[in-house]
């Protein structure tokens, strides 16, 4: 059983959002995302500054497996990209909720948050995936 | 469900993360395919190749068969042991499968017998086409070998790792192997063969001593191994996978295995010559290569190959290299490619590198 932390919030894409303060969240993708991605060895992140809706494909992560689009999972500005996952893509396998952050996004339609799933929502969603 | 091999248990044991493969339960990776991919390189790997198709070729003309149904030539199987990697064609000069093939006994003496190893995706059709081509022949006996279970171990310190857990008499039987040779002993078979571009060992077990045997193995740390580190080692090694790289509708000239096809004598009639000395006399159109790209992302099977503008050719089979740290492919393309040329990479053309099919032999770079 992967790992679901109950202090993140989720989407169905399998990504998580972290909650900041000062209207920023950190994302990235989940303990049950990385196991079906299997070993990441790039990650293609957009640049600081960059204005994304929700759905927009923001990068691109890629494993021995195969290509994976990421999608914003909130409407936002990017304020940070973790630069770490250029030359350590396996941080995504190894600490996918911590080290192997993807983006940090201050939000521009904070209501969007109502729609996110808890860790519960989230686990029977991969169980029903399963 | 698919089939299980005898080493199930074992992989459930050992953490393995299975995927269906040509209607087995196989393991993928038993954590990480990427360190699997390393342990190999540098130390010593074991794959569970059990769902493989064995199949025994005996009778007074064996020998005579085999020299029809395949294109490259058992008569230079001159050894006792010896293998032979060949093509098994279509009389349009597809490839029906690829194969390896031990000669058993000693050459010289009548009653020579054949061990043949196939794919075990094309098991059914292969088994049918083989007998099928037997109708021809007096006295040809085709028998599968289900009850043989297989493992691959395979690295640098393969061969040392394997005789430590065995008995002195076979350590003996092995140290006699040359490349590319295998032995017999006691119902087992080891082989000094394998997938990997690695020395190592390809070894039979009946099956019911499988299991203690991998456990052995592992005692003696031998990195249990899945299919996806498989998959980027014979890349990297630039053999081909059957399926993708090669199948019925495409030429072994146009695979990188026109060197498996036995031409002389010229007399000798396999399925498949006539159509690809026509081929070979109206010239060769495509070729295989390797592309590299030095660049961020990964090379895909059928990504498209474009060459000055223009479409000319596929990706056949494309990964991440982890020995290389880049991303590598075979492809198949127009024969006048130059030293560079395109991918379309979901939308997006990046410029490879076109070399020779073969990336990493013996844990080292061989292209430039």
């Amino acid at each position: 059983m992967s790992d679901i932390p109950s202090d993140l919030k989720y989407v169905a894409s399998h990504e998580w959002i972290r909650d900041e303060g000062d209207g920023v969240v950190a994302i990235g993708v989940t303990d049950h995302a990385q196991d079906l991605l299997g070993d990441v060895v790039f990650v293609e992140l957009p640049d600081v500054g960059a204005d994304f809706a929700v759905g927009d494909d923001i990068g691109v992560v890629e494993s021995v497996k195969a290509a994976s689009d990421i999608y914003a999972p909130l409407s936002g500005q990017i304020v940070a990209v973790n630069e770490e996952l250029e030359d350590s893509p396996e941080l995504v396998n190894s600490d996918p909720y911590g080290d192997g952050w993807f983006i940090k996004i201050r939000l521009s339609e904070a209501s969007e948050t109502a729609g996110l799933l808890d860790a519960d929502g989230y686990a029977e969603l991969c169980e029903a995936e399963s | 469900m698919g089939q299980k091999t005898a080493l199930y248990e074992k992989h459930q044991q050992m953490n393995a993360k299975l995927v269906g493969f040509g209607g087995w339960e196989m393991p993928i990776n038993y954590g990480s395919q990427v360190e699997e991919h390393h342990k190999v390189r540098t130390d010593a790997g074991m794959f569970d190749v059990s769902h493989m198709t064995v199949v025994d070729v005996a009778g007074a003309d064996s020998k005579e068969y085999l020299r029809y149904l395949l294109a490259n030539d058992v008569v230079q199987l001159q050894q006792q042991g010896k293998a032979l990697y060949s093509g098994m064609l279509n009389e349009t000069g597809g490839v029906v499968d690829d194969l390896i093939v031990y000669l058993m006994t000693d050459p010289d003496v009548a009653g020579e017998w054949f061990r043949v190893v196939v794919n075990c995706a094309t098991r059914e059709k292969d088994l049918r086409w083989m007998a099928d081509h037997t109708a021809q022949f007096d006295d040809v006996a085709l028998t599968e070998r289900p009850e043989l279970s297989m493992v691959a171990i395979q690295g640098p310190n393969a061969l040392v790792k394997v005789e430590s857990i065995l008995s002195e008499s076979r350590v003996k039987l092995i140290e006699g192997l040359k490349p590319f040779q295998g032995v017999e002993s006691e119902g087992w078979f080891f082989a000094r063969t394998g997938y990997t571009g690695e020395d190592g060992l390809e070894v039979m077990v009946p099956e019911e001593y499988v299991a203690d045997f991998w456990q052995a193995l592992f005692d003696a740390d031998v990195a249990p191994c899945g299919l996806g580190a498989r998959d980027t080692l014979r890349l990297e090694a630039g053999m081909n996978l059957y399926g993708l790289d090669m199948d019925e509708k495409v030429s072994p000239l146009a695979a990188n295995m026109g060197w498996t096809v036995a031409w002389e004598p010229a007399e000798r009639d396999f399925i498949g010559r006539s159509a690809l000395e026509k081929q070979r006399a109206a010239g060769v159109q495509e070729k295989m290569v390797g592309l590299v790209l030095e660049n961020r992302g990964v090379l895909r099977s059928h990504q498209k190959v474009v060459i000055n503008g223009e479409e000319g050719g596929e990706i056949t089979s494309g990964t991440f290299s982890p020995t290389l740290g880049c991303s590598i492919a075979m492809a198949r393309v127009s024969a006048d490619v130059a030293d560079t040329c395109h991918v379309d990479m979901r939308g997006k053309l990046v410029e490879v590198k076109v070399v020779k099919p073969s990336f990493v032999r013996n844990g080292e770079k061989v292209f430039s």
